[in-house]
């Protein structure tokens, strides 16, 4: 098929992740369910997925340290999409898998694809014991049976010229974003269940180009599903996450639209309490552009965050963070300098 | 001046209307047939490519089972979990009412870019209406009206389809041919991962197919196409000759105009080029109206070829002719390069024009007999050529290079061959005007000489083909009769429905003999393997070529094992030769047996054998004997017994009947390119003798003048037209003879894998002999009937005025 199918098709029923223009996101998500704020996540069955809701996904970002010292980021995200509610049977079922992975380095980055349907195996999401695939990517629990499945996660994937296999460990709690889970994305009240297990320690090994590395470092999971996530005027959105040298950790979008924009975010003490952004109180501004594959995207960004005193600015590890998909997007490790220093990964999406 | 000389040039087009129109006929026809076999060999391609790039088998490499066995669905997430960039496609046979579709359900999520030919995501298709229940059937627009009231999923149409094939998700696909979770070969992707486990640890029932880099289309269809365009130069040949008479003549009668013109002022060199620009733009308007024709020719053909080549090799050819710009350069090149070569020799003339030179009166074209002996010498060589091919050489090529050079030698022999046969009659002759009969007719040969070869040409070609398709349909007929013994053939729906109408034959009818087959690789080929169960029939009626004295009972055995001509010639295989089957089974060949109509490779083993290798091989046809009076009540009653739609019971004439029609419309088209070459020969008689007519009057006054009658002499002109088409037809016969044996023993060895026995079929050349007769008689007609009508003034002014 010609490739371009997939992002017409993408662009019809969108996802923040992925935007490019949200045309026709406005519009009411007829048929599919929508998330209630009287209905918070329940675990561990909200781990699994939700075919009823129209877009969902699994996505887990790395800041890494190799043995040589050097610093690196790595990517692993399963995105499902449903043409219709529900499920059918085998082929005939309206769910479709896609899954992107990367790995950056100072001066590399590189990104892969994957695209499955539902109903045959070749990708999905199990409870029990949790694990996620598409094709040979894995994210495998290996949990104990009283514990949160998240907290002990096995990932790999491999690309054109990389893979990776990272031990996941969590040192934190599950992280509800909004409103117990509850997540508004706009003014006009848009919203997604959406939480997070920020508090990953990684011990793993990346293969570049034949070569192994072995790496240390720390990983954030999220976890979000809706069926109309963005305001029809959003035009495109900017997300971070910070691990802060604190042990503090920062969730932060700001979504553009015509206007002012809307902000929102979590603000996660190092022992896991959770302190939601009310809109606007983040602000965020790009501080330098840099052109990529023909785009022109923010690689140093200042965030301030008057209340909790925080002032940082941050560099990207690789500028060149541009995920070379069908819909493509950046996503890369970055820096934080300022008044809490640390690391994180940035996304911006709809360059 | 220059537009003055070049208008006195054209105007003597206006004074000879009918030369202009034979002139441009002549090139036209020729233009024309060859642009038509141009065009429908251009569409025919056109099809193969599309059907071979049909999701880009042309350029991707596979997974296959290695015994043809469809793959298990689980077989494909294996890989995709271990890493393996692969997508699944299954592929079938669909049957909509009386029609069939190749059906292909491919994964549009995973199928290589470079597989795709058709965009999932465009508008009128779009991804969900695609994937998901009741699905959309991807067909060429005439596919599409094929379909027209089927009770098929909606069609959405692509131009980027071959005809016959319809593109849909694997899912909807595997629902409609009744085969959920099964595959048929999976598409890999150019670029896979490093480090992979290798395939013998995953899945060791498949192997790689490499991409077929040539289409087995355009491999089998090549020795077709091959044919038609060396009947299309045949044709162009033969309409040269008529270019050539006519320029020829239109040269001489203008003689005096372009001394005229030379003396008045107007430079050599003006005068070529003005001669050079008047052929090109009479190329160029013949060339026009020829490819015009040509399509129109083309158009009313390409059915019968769709049909042969569906017939012959299962291909689809898109009936729709398309027009395309190499068809139109080409023709329209070929016009005007045919034009100046055979102009080239009378525009040499006008340059050696002598200035101031007397008017010579003289023939045309007289040829010295020196000329005629080296045309002969020439003639010799090349059928030396011919014989040297044949014997030495191998390959379609050779094969027709042998029969091109025996042709042309031939063609240049004839002149000296009429010339000695005339000098001989004149010999014998009694009589003084029987005697200047033959020394006129010899006279007159130079000029006709071209006409004649034409002549020869066509018939020869004629005479060969209709023997070689004579003898071809003899053995066919005969083979059918061998081979389609049985009275009906049965097609069951089901592998369970076929058991069951067996066990319910076995007691009303003589006979129950399978039809079962399964895909076998020998000798690195597919090869469809047929079970054989022993039975009377085969051994009384099977067409064998050559066989062991105990080949059935080997068969039965289970040791011996059946191949056909085609595998035998292509393998070099003999009597006695050992074959692997699946298994590492080893098979002796204890017979060859004939299969005309079928280009690929075929053998037949013991149906126990078979079921031993294939224990799940297809078991829905079979054949039933009884005695024939019986047949119909018998196919009458199954049909009712298991409700069988009447397609699926077949009696043998019907099966005859059908295999016949196909052979008759695989030759309809060489018929019609066979007439109409035979046409553009009587019509180079014909501008031949129209050309000779007003220049013999010089030669025909004298004898005026000593009183034979205008009657008589008109009488004696198509008399003389007469006899040299009789001595032509009577050289074609040799030449027909050994055309049609280049044809039955060299070509169609090489290009379908058989060998036919040659019938000679003299009856066909007696109504041929007639043919050329009447049609000589006709070209004579004209200017005799103008020698009538002369006015004796205009007779004695010869005496009066040289030319």
């Amino acid at each position: 098929m010609n490739v371009r199918w997939v992002l017409l098709f993408l662009l019809a029923i969108a996802a923040p992740a992925l935007a490019q223009g949200f045309a026709g996101l406005g519009t009411s998500a007829e048929g599919f369910a929508m998330p209630q704020k009287a209905h918070p996540p329940v675990f561990p069955g909200d781990h699994g997925a939700h075919p009823d809701y129209r877009v969902e996904w699994w996505y887990l970002t790395a800041n890494l340290t190799g043995e040589d010292g050097r610093d690196y980021g790595a990517q692993w995200t399963l995105f499902r999409f449903a043409l219709a509610p529900g499920t059918g049977e085998s082929w005939q079922t309206p769910q479709l898998w896609m899954g992107h992975a990367a790995v950056t380095t100072p001066d590399q980055h590189v990104s892969a694809e994957r695209l499955a349907r539902g109903g045959i195996g070749q990708a999905g999401v199990v409870l029990t014991p949790f694990s996620a695939n598409i094709d040979s990517w894995r994210m495998d629990s290996r949990a104990g049976p009283d514990s949160d499945p998240m907290s002990a996660l096995d990932v790999s994937a491999a690309g054109a010229g990389f893979a990776y296999r990272l031990g996941l460990t969590a040192t934190g709690p599950l992280v509800l974003h909004g409103d117990r889970g509850y997540s508004v994305k706009s003014a006009q009240g848009q919203a997604s269940y959406y939480y997070s297990q920020p508090f990953y320690a990684v011990k793993g090994t990346l293969t570049l180009d034949g070569r192994d590395i072995a790496v240390t470092g720390q990983a954030w999971f999220d976890h979000e599903w809706s069926s109309q996530p963005l305001g029809a005027d959003q035009s495109g959105w900017d997300w971070f996450s910070f691990h802060f040298d604190t042990g503090e950790k920062l969730m932060g979008f700001r979504l553009r639209d015509e206007g002012a924009g809307f902000t929102s975010g979590t603000w996660i003490g190092a022992d896991g309490q959770v302190e939601p952004l009310p809109p606007g109180a983040l602000t965020a501004e790009p501080l330098e552009w840099a052109e990529v594959r023909g785009r022109t995207v923010p690689i140093r960004w200042k965030l301030s965050l008057p209340f909790r005193g925080l002032d940082i600015t941050t560099r990207a590890l690789n500028d060149a963070a541009w995920m070379d998909t069908q819909v493509s997007y950046w996503e890369g490790p970055v820096r934080i300098e300022g008044s809490h220093p640390g690391r994180g990964y940035v996304e911006m999406t709809g360059y | 001046m220059l537009w003055q000389a070049f208008t006195a040039l054209l105007s003597h087009w206006r004074r000879h209307r009918l030369q202009l129109a034979m002139l441009l006929l002549g090139l036209a026809l020729a233009t024309a047939l060859w642009s038509a076999v141009q065009a429908i060999n251009a569409q025919a391609r056109l099809s193969y490519a599309r059907a071979a790039a049909v999701i880009g088998q042309d350029r991707l490499s596979a997974l296959v089972r290695v015994d043809g066995a469809p793959i298990a669905q689980d077989t494909y997430i294996r890989l995709r979990q271990a890493g393996w960039l692969v997508s699944p496609v299954i592929e079938g046979e669909l049957r909509f009412g009386s029609g069939r579709l190749r059906l292909i359900g491919i994964e549009p999520l995973t199928l290589p870019p470079q597989a795709a030919q058709v965009d999932v995501s465009a508008d009128d298709i779009g991804l969900a209406a695609f994937i998901t229940p009741p699905g959309l059937l991807v067909v060429a627009p005439e596919t599409a009206a094929r379909l027209a009231g089927e009770a098929t999923p909606p069609l959405r149409l692509s131009e980027a389809l071959p005809p016959g094939v319809a593109l849909s998700d694997i899912g909807i696909a595997q629902r409609l041919l009744a085969q959920p979770g099964r595959i048929s070969r999976l598409i890999l992707a150019p670029v896979q991962l490093s480090g992979l486990p290798p395939l013998a640890t995953i899945a060791p029932e498949l192997v790689m197919r490499a991409p077929a880099t040539e289409s087995d289309l355009s491999r089998l269809t090549d020795s077709f196409h091959l044919n038609l365009t060396a009947f299309g130069f045949l044709a162009f040949a033969v309409g040269l000759f008529i270019v050539h008479a006519a320029i020829g003549l239109a040269f001489e009668q203008r003689r005096p105009v372009l001394r005229t013109l030379r003396a008045l002022g107007l430079p050599l060199r003006a005068l070529v080029a003005l001669s050079i620009t008047e052929l090109l733009v009479l190329s160029l308007l013949a060339g026009v109206l020829g490819v015009a024709l040509g399509y129109g020719v083309a158009a009313v053909l390409l059915p019968d070829v769709a049909a042969s080549l569906r017939g012959l090799y299962g291909a689809e050819v898109d009936g729709q002719l398309s027009l395309q710009p190499s068809v139109w350069a080409l023709g329209l090149a070929l016009a005007v390069a045919g034009t100046l070569a055979s102009a080239a020799s009378r525009l040499w003339r006008i340059a050696t024009l002598p200035l101031l030179a007397p008017a010579q009166p003289r023939a045309w074209s007289r040829m010295s007999a020196q000329a005629l002996v080296l045309q002969a010498a020439a003639g010799t060589g090349l059928l030396a050529i011919s014989a040297l091919a044949v014997i030495i050489g191998h390959g379609l090529v050779a094969g027709f290079v042998s029969l091109g050079a025996m042709l042309l030698g031939a063609a240049l022999l004839l002149p000296l061959v009429l010339s000695l046969v005339l000098a001989l009659a004149g010999r014998m002759g009694r009589g003084v005007v029987t005697q200047w009969f033959w020394a006129d007719t010899r006279q007159q040969l130079p000029g006709l000489s071209l006409a004649l070869m034409a002549l020869l040409l066509a018939l020869a070609a004629n005479a060969g083909v209709g023997a070689m398709v004579g003898s071809f349909r003899l053995t066919f007929v005969g083979w059918l009769d061998q081979r389609l013994a049985s009275e009906l053939y049965v097609t069951a729906r089901s592998d369970e429905e076929s058991d069951l109408m067996r066990s319910w034959l076995a007691a009303r009818s003589d006979a129950v003999l399978p039809i079962w087959s399964a895909e076998e690789k020998i000798l690195g080929e597919p090869v469809q393997v047929y079970g054989l169960r022993d039975h009377v029939t085969y051994r009384e009626n099977w067409p064998l070529l050559a066989a062991a004295p105990d080949v059935w009972d080997r068969l039965e055995a289970g040791t011996g094992i059946l191949v056909n001509e085609q595998m035998a010639r292509r393998k070099h295989l003999r009597l006695g030769d050992e074959l692997t089957l699946s298994g590492g089974r080893s098979q002796t060949i204890v017979g060859i047996y004939s299969d005309y109509g079928n280009p690929k490779a075929q053998a037949m083993i013991g149906i126990d054998l078979l079921l031993a290798l294939h224990p799940d091989v297809n078991r829905q046809r079979f054949a039933v004997r009884i005695a024939p009076d019986r047949a119909a009540g018998l196919a009458a009653q199954l049909r009712d017994a298991f409700a069988l739609p009447a397609d699926n019971v077949i009696d043998q004439a019907s099966v005859k009947a059908f295999s016949l029609r196909i052979f008759e419309r695989t030759f309809a088209v060489t018929a019609a390119l066979n007439v109409l070459t035979l046409g553009v020969a009587a019509l180079a008689i014909f501008a031949s003798l129209l050309t000779l007519a007003d220049m013999r009057l010089a030669q025909l006054a004298p004898v005026w003048a000593m009183g034979l009658t205008l009657r008589r002499l008109a009488l004696l002109e198509v008399l003389r037209s007469m006899a040299l088409a009789s001595f032509t037809m009577l050289a074609a016969v040799p030449v027909g003879l050994a055309l049609a044996w280049l044809l039955l023993a060299v070509v169609n060895v090489e290009a379908f894998g058989w060998q036919l026995p040659m019938h000679v079929f003299p009856l066909d050349w007696l109504r041929l002999g007639s043919l050329s007769l009447i049609s000589a008689a006709l070209a004579a007609a004209l200017p005799a009937l103008q020698l009538v009508r002369r006015q004796p003034s205009a007779l004695v002014m010869v005496f009066a005025n040289e030319r």
